[in-house]
């Protein structure tokens, strides 16, 4: 069975539609799926639930779907650094699901488990707990928290072999892991593709049973948002 | 006549110095955003802290040099950083199970409000700031020991350490110590009460008392 597809809107094709759930990898604009996302873009689906960490920034990652009113939903733990989100969210144009950043990974993991729900000490007593049920282990409060099952999910490898085993870079790995497993279909989309046997299978990050389509994405211009450098010691 | 600058209490630094003194050799400790950043430069020598970054990484290494940058190395504040030869990587899911699942020995969070039973509120206001909370409920709920380092008051000069948080919270009963610029409250376990355990310069139990709205014992 063939994997590798030419491009992200070939990859798509046959898997969007209007109000589907999307699961995206990414911290940031670090490690993010952005290939994928210019084509959804380009696609046109709209009334898409998106689970993503953040929402990217003006016009960069998912700031680009949200721009053009692609999105009825975010999912997400953190969206400052967006002044669109923040205008579409305050004007209650878009509705946000605040979800705390443990909680949406293992909401992720799980839906790719097959474990349908978990129980969490994170957000007991806040406004995330409200509405779910409460249960005691061991003398403290857990708040039930449901696993995510996406149509469709949309992650960023460094390194794939042609079966679809994938390699992450550094901190580029992310939510990219959990997001590509609770997916109905995942996309990945990397910088390079080499033969099978060319990883070594004790060291591969995400076994090919996830990903059922990828792509070639690079060459990538890889955005930074916080450049901090140090000065070098005078010799 | 020359002006006399105020010296009084503690500088964001001197407030991070303060928050080190905390750590112990083998600790690994999670570092919020702003000040807390800070307290990665006051390690003291010969102790071997390891850093941990909620998107992905432990052992975070100094910022990097300008022809070090990469945009795959980045810190939970989205910094560019560097590795170091014992760092390790790993997804997001993993990230926060060594978090709540309790084998982080400390966490330094900013603070909106802290009220005088230990809730921290510093995700949200109302109808103005909605950035989330990020990783910081799962930090409070499961890290061993939480402290929080802000200022004394707000811009506007109301009390920050108050007896109820009237911000929605980020979690209920979870801190343990509290670091401002004029002095440090500390309480031994999530039972107890806050108590003044340290002033910082110039600053006098009474400015402290005048300035803090919480209970607190002395």
């Amino acid at each position: 069975m063939q994997k590798i597809y030419p491009n992200a809107e070939a990859a798509l094709e046959g898997l969007l539609f209007d109000g589907m759930t999307i699961a995206a990898g990414g911290f940031g604009l670090c490690g993010i799926p952005e290939r994928l996302i210019d084509a959804i873009q380009a696609s046109g689906v709209k009334d898409l639930t998106i689970a993503s960490n953040n929402a990217g920034i003006d016009n960069e990652g998912l700031g680009k779907l949200l721009r053009t009113r692609q999105v009825k939903k975010m999912i997400s733990s953190y969206v400052g650094e967006n002044k669109e989100f923040e205008r579409q969210f305050l004007a209650k144009e878009l509705e946000v699901e605040f979800c705390p950043q443990g909680t949406l990974a293992e909401r992720m993991r799980a839906g790719g488990a097959g474990i349908p729900g978990f129980y969490t000490k994170t957000g007991v007593g806040t406004q995330v707990a409200e509405g779910k049920e409460v249960k005691q282990f061991d003398g403290e409060d857990y708040i039930l928290e449901r696993g995510i099952r996406a149509d469709l999910s949309i992650v960023k490898g460094w390194k794939a072999d042609e079966s679809g085993n994938l390699l992450f870079r550094k901190t580029a790995r992310n939510f990219n892991l959990p997001a590509a497993t609770c997916g109905k279909t995942c996309i990945a989309e990397v910088e390079e593709i080499v033969p099978v046997g060319s990883l070594d299978p004790d060291c591969i990050h995400l076994p090919s049973i996830y990903v059922n389509r990828l792509i070639l994405g690079a060459p990538y211009d890889k955005k930074i948002e916080f450049r901090t450098v140090r000065e070098r010691e005078a010799a | 006549m020359a002006t006399v600058t105020e010296t009084k209490g503690w500088t964001r630094n001197e407030m991070a110095a303060r928050a080190a003194k905390e750590l112990r050799d083998g600790f690994y400790v999670n570092l919020g955003i702003g000040i807390p950043t800070l307290v990665a430069n006051h390690v003291p020598a010969g102790m071997t802290v390891t850093l941990q970054s909620e998107n992905g990484m432990l052992g975070i290494g100094p910022f990097p040099y300008d022809d070090e940058v990469d945009p795959d190395l980045i810190n939970a504040g989205k910094q560019t950083i560097s590795q170091l030869p014992q760092t390790s990587y790993f997804d997001s899911a993993q990230s926060f199970a060594m978090i709540r699942g309790g084998h982080i020995d400390l966490a330094v969070l900013g603070g909106m409000e802290v009220s005088e039973k230990g809730d921290l509120a510093n995700w949200m206001v109302p109808g103005k700031m909605i950035k989330g909370m990020g990783g910081a409920m799962d930090l409070v709920a499961g890290v061993k020991k939480i402290i929080v380092v802000m200022e004394h008051v707000s811009k506007d000069g109301s009390p920050k350490f108050i007896p109820e948080c009237t911000l929605p919270l980020t979690g209920r009963n979870v801190i343990d110590m509290i670091i401002t610029d004029l002095a440090v409250f500390q309480r031994p376990d999530h039972s107890s009460p806050f108590k003044l355990i340290e002033l910082a310069p110039g600053v006098t139990r009474e400015e402290v008392r005048q300035k803090t709205t919480a209970h607190y014992a002395e």
